[in-house]
């Protein structure tokens, strides 16, 4: 199975965040290297955290892998070593589910009040409000993020998730159903079992957020695999879980590749539901295992290849710096990256001119350094492939405005790149490139622009950029994505659905609408004896 | 009595005055009324006393923090981290409410630790955990239009609550309308206001924004119904007594229309089939008639028996009720405190003797207790007839009537006939009688082999006379919302 290629994307941010940004982007330390002048990077800083937690979390215990085996995770600065971890494969998971079966069918979790369960969900929640600054330097060590993006959108956006789904669990009511007959109806809405979730490495802690959140808040148990490139800080929040008063067993932690740990998962028999945030190749291979094995249900939030549509109205200005955004925001690493830019023709020529500009201000460096805007890709193997897709558009005729290479001489940085001229068909158009690289296509009238957006096996999200009304209404309506921001873009509060159309995905994550990922649906019928009324 | 415990329990009481625009202020007039220890008939403390002119300086306060303030305005999460502390101070001050609720209102000290306060930081919690929880709706409309409602907070609420659980009531109203987004005055009951003007200064403590909520402490013929005339108050709820939510509904009808959510008195029945199991039905029945001293809207002051299981329940009654102590609030062996003050003490003592009269047979109990404060005996009337006085009016005390029925259709048709419809209890371990009975019971809660149980996700309120809205569960944030539909034509659209 493609593990290596779990190329998930999402890009949680506050929009208000970008918008603040808009206009003074350059205002920042004149210390830092602009991508453009290409100096080499100094020594990495070192992160203010320990690694203290490597091993499988398996029934409230750190445990080696059950074969010893350990795999390493990188520091995608340097490629070099930041810690060996433990590799779970197939006996681990074996292990992990059992213990999570022990939980749901024998333990406090499902059983005790959902009262409980949500102080227990606010108190991890407070405590990862106390260590939010070592699980942040963790999360950009690991995954190469800026320092900055992880405290100020993602950590709190992890808290925020907690805390919102700690409030569902005491309000999660069936319905009572007028029968035809002399009938009484009530669904209860009953904990699934015990939940397989595989998460991917762009946002780790996000993703944790988003499976655990409301699995968890129905009275689930979990087995989570993490990204074999991003083990980390999942393993440091699940140790200030059980602090929070979490029991052993509820939250299962196994780090390892796709093709092992992640398939066993999948096909597993005593697995009630499965939930994958990943590529679209790995989505397939999931849907399929799960078909194989118990006929689990799947969640899926896949690939992307989401339009940003700028509309004759538009303020340029304003547009170029959301578009900019919506594809660089976490070195373009985002399933819903708007890797589309559709650009009206009147106001084409200034928006690559602006663009262009705004990608040359783009603060490239260390993450851990104050006021970079964009670390390195996550790996080696993204990297190589980033660069590919760069050659593909300079080869295929688009043309290149800027960027196109690495970024200094180590690690895996790469320059912010813009392309315009792109036509649809093609590569750089048609394939999700999970890097910082955008693709700027002219457009003349809105059906045409909602055709050839819509021209894409990919649904998950869309930006629209409009002073006009209609022009909103009728593309929000005709895009098939399941996500259209107008007039903004990455907006992630908790209680908005997120999920896909198409080929990006099945079912919805966050708000209400996820918590049917993780509730079965009982219903009890009652036959009435002379009932008063029906 | 245990005078040691009590006497580690009195107070300094810290709060006296009005809690206006984030201040606790005197009232305008400087006049004071004394609230007092029903267990010693003793002044515990005296209290602002609010009028018109108090409201109308909340009401004010309350107009502004809504129309400019930060708190309907900022995001329905931030609303509920704020509550969330709220509830955190509530637990971290437990045994200080807890004193306050019984010596202000006689109540048990005991359950108050353990249960009552308990509850309410509970119930702050779930309704913090749904200010981000107020969804409207996209519309699916009949032509190419589109459309979406938005739940907007309805403005300034004023809401009146009573005494018999000074601060449960005072939650139940303010945290749902909090987490909305309103602002609001509240007029706790002139018998028991202690521990309204104490959540007050927790409120404030957590970080909800002066103007907010404000508490006018008074009587209802002035400062209830100057809340209820208000012009400028856009919603009234009140919990009290079906002739006073009749006056709240009619000062709303002659002033500006304010919508109404009422929770009145009841005449709560419990039915007791033959094959109830007789110990659980003994409990319940005392449970429903006697806890909190009978001043419990919902409490069970009618018990309807099958003729099959009379005998031998009625021989349990007695034995349970010997063992049901009267006594000191803090004394841990109690479980009926005074009554909570001198007007309703000599009203259930009246009821009494009208049912002697009317020829009820006494039971068990029926006399005052204890050489001072308003202590009454657990009282048991059997022989009661439907046209009696005892089992038609609200007693508010600890007084259970039992009545014997034979089919299941006769106990239905006189467990109906009663002008309130709050909640009723049906002991029975028969699926189709359970069924049967709580969809013909015409009342908002039914118990089934269970009583008093009541819980912040479980919507409760009245049919009939006993008033109208809800309280707890999401349905209760609803009276605190207005919807707004929004419509706009669409063009091109690819479905409608």
């Amino acid at each position: 199975m493609a593990a290596r290629r779990i190329t998930s994307l999402l890009s949680p941010s506050y929009a208000p965040a970008l918008l603040r940004s808009i206009g003074h982007c350059s205002g920042k330390s004149t210390s830092i290297t602009r991508f453009s002048t290409a100096a080499a990077l100094e020594e990495p800083i070192t992160p203010p955290v320990n690694i203290e937690h490597t091993k499988l979390l398996i029934n409230g215990q750190f445990v080696d892998a059950a074969s010893g085996k350990t795999f390493p995770t990188l520091d995608p600065r340097t490629g070099l070593l930041i810690a060996d971890v433990a590799e779970g494969d197939a006996e681990d998971i074996n292990r992990a589910v059992s213990a999570a079966r022990k939980a749901f069918d024998e333990g406090p979790w499902p059983r005790m009040t959902a009262y409980e369960r949500s102080r227990i969900l606010l108190r991890f929640a407070d405590l990862v409000e106390k260590h939010a600054e070592e699980i942040a330097a963790l999360e950009a060590w690991d995954n190469g993020k800026p320092y900055e993006q992880a405290t100020g959108d993602e950590i709190p956006l992890f808290i925020r998730l907690f805390r919102y789904y700690a409030g569902w669990a005491d309000k999660i009511h069936g319905l009572t159903i007028q029968a035809d007959g002399p009938h009484q109806v009530q669904t209860l809405h009953e904990p699934i079992g015990v939940a397989g979730q595989i998460i991917p490495w762009n946002f780790p802690l996000l993703m944790f957020s988003w499976k655990i959140g409301p699995a968890l808040a129905c009275g689930n148990t979990v087995v989570l695999k993490t990204a074999e490139q991003t083990p980390l800080s999942a393993l440091y929040v699940a140790k200030l879980f059980h602090e929070a008063g979490l029991p052993p067993g509820v939250l299962n932690i196994v780090s390892g590749y796709g093709p092992t740990a992640g398939a066993a998962l999948c096909s597993h028999m005593d697995v009630d539901k499965l939930s994958f945030t990943g590529s679209t190749e790995t989505g397939k291979i999931i849907l399929e295992l799960a078909a194989r094995s118990n006929l689990k249900p799947v969640t899926l939030e896949l690939g992307g290849k989401s339009p940003f549509i700028v509309c004759e109205d538009a303020n340029v200005d304003e547009a170029v710096e959301l578009a900019h955004a919506a594809l660089f925001y976490n070195q373009g690493q985002c399933c819903c990256a708007g890797s589309r830019t559709f650009v009206h023709e009147r106001v084409y020529d200034e928006f690559i001119e602006k663009a262009k500009a705004r990608a040359l201000k783009r603060v490239v460096g260390d993450p851990f350094q104050k006021g970079v805007e964009q670390g390195p890709q996550v790996d080696s193997e993204q990297f190589d492939k980033i660069l590919k897709y760069i050659r593909s558009g300079i080869d295929s005729g688009a043309t290149l405005e800027t960027g196109g290479q690495r970024f200094g001489s180590n690690g895996y940085y790469i320059q912010p790149t813009v392309f315009s001229n792109v036509q649809d068909d093609m590569l750089i158009a048609t394939d999700e490139i999970f890097g910082p690289v955008q693709t700027i296509l002219k457009f003349k009238d809105i059906n045409e622009v909602i055709r050839r957006s819509n021209a894409s096996p990919y649904g998950l999200a869309a930006g629209v950029f409009t002073q006009n009304l209609d022009t909103a209404n009728t593309l929000s309506r005709a895009l098939k994505a399941g996500t259209v921001w107008v007039n903004c873009f990455d907006v992630f509060d908790a209680a908005i659905p997120f999920g896909g159309y198409k080929m990006s995905g099945h079912g919805r994550e966050k708000g209400v609408y996820s918590l049917n990922n993780y509730l079965q649906v009982k219903a009890v019928v009652t036959r009435l004896k002379n009932p008063a009324w029906l | 009595m245990a005078d040691g415990k009590r006497n580690s329990h009195i107070l300094n009481i810290k709060f006296t005055k009005l809690f206006i625009n984030g201040d606790f202020v005197d009232s305008i007039s400087g006049k004071t009324f004394e609230t007092i220890d029903p267990s010693t008939e003793e002044v515990i403390a005296k209290i602002a006393e609010g009028d018109k002119e108090d409201v109308d300086l909340a009401v004010k306060a309350a107009r502004q923090a809504f129309d400019h303030g930060s708190w309907p305005r900022i995001p329905g999460c931030e609303r509920g981290k704020i509550m969330n502390k709220f509830a955190d101070l509530i637990d971290e001050n437990l045994e200080e409410l807890a004193a306050l609720e019984s010596i202000d209102a006689g109540k048990v000290f005991s359950f108050e630790i353990n249960v009552d306060i308990p509850a309410i930081s509970k119930d702050i919690r779930y309704f913090a955990g749904a200010a981000d929880k107020i969804h409207g709706k996209t519309l699916k409309l009949s032509s190419e239009f589109q459309g979406y409602t938005l739940s907007e907070p309805v403005g300034v609420v004023g809401l009146i609550t009573p005494w018999n659980f000074p601060s449960a009531m005072f939650v139940l109203k303010c945290a749902p309308a909090l987490a909305a987004g309103c602002t609001m005055i509240v007029k706790p009951a002139e018998q028991a206001p202690l521990s309204a003007l104490y959540l007050a200064h927790l409120a404030k403590q957590a970080g909800i924004p002066d103007g907010v909520l404000n508490v006018v402490t008074g009587f209802g013929h002035t400062a209830g119904s100057a809340i209820a005339s208000h012009m400028d108050i856009d919603c009234v709820s009140l919990t009290g007594s079906t002739k006073v939510g009749r006056l709240v509904m009619q000062a709303a009808s002659t002033s500006n229309l304010k919508t109404v959510s009422l929770e009145l008195g009841g005449k709560s029945p419990l039915l007791i089939f033959d094959d109830a199991d007789v110990d659980q039905a003994a409990d319940l029945a005392l449970l429903g008639s006697l806890a909190n001293k009978g001043e419990i809207c919902v409490c069970t002051s009618r018990v309807f028996v099958q003729e099959g299981i009379y005998d031998k329940l009625v021989e349990k009654l007695v034995d349970k009720a010997k063992t049901w102590i009267v006594g000191d609030p803090f004394d841990p062996s109690t479980r009926q405190g005074p009554q909570v003050d001198k007007k309703q003490y000599e009203q259930v003592l009246s009821y009494i003797d009208q049912g002697k009269k009317e020829g009820a047979s006494l039971l068990f109990g029926g006399k005052p207790c204890g050489g001072k404060g308003y202590y009454i005996e657990p009282t048991i009337f059997e022989n009661v007839t439907d046209d009696m006085v005892i089992a038609k009016e609200e007693i508010f005390g600890p007084v259970m009537c039992l009545m014997k029925f034979k089919t299941i259709e006769e106990a239905i048709g006189r467990a109906n006939a009663t002008a309130y419809g709050l909640a009723a209890g049906i002991v029975t371990n028969d699926l189709n009688i359970a069924n049967k009975v709580s969809r013909s019971i015409r009342a908002g809660m039914i118990w089934i082999n269970c009583y008093h149980y009541f819980d912040p996700g479980c919507p409760f309120g009245g049919y009939k006379m006993s008033g109208f809205g809800k309280d707890h569960g999401m349905e209760s944030i609803e009276m605190y919302l207005r919807t707004k539909s929004v419509v706009t034509p669409i063009y091109n659209s690819p479905w409608l």
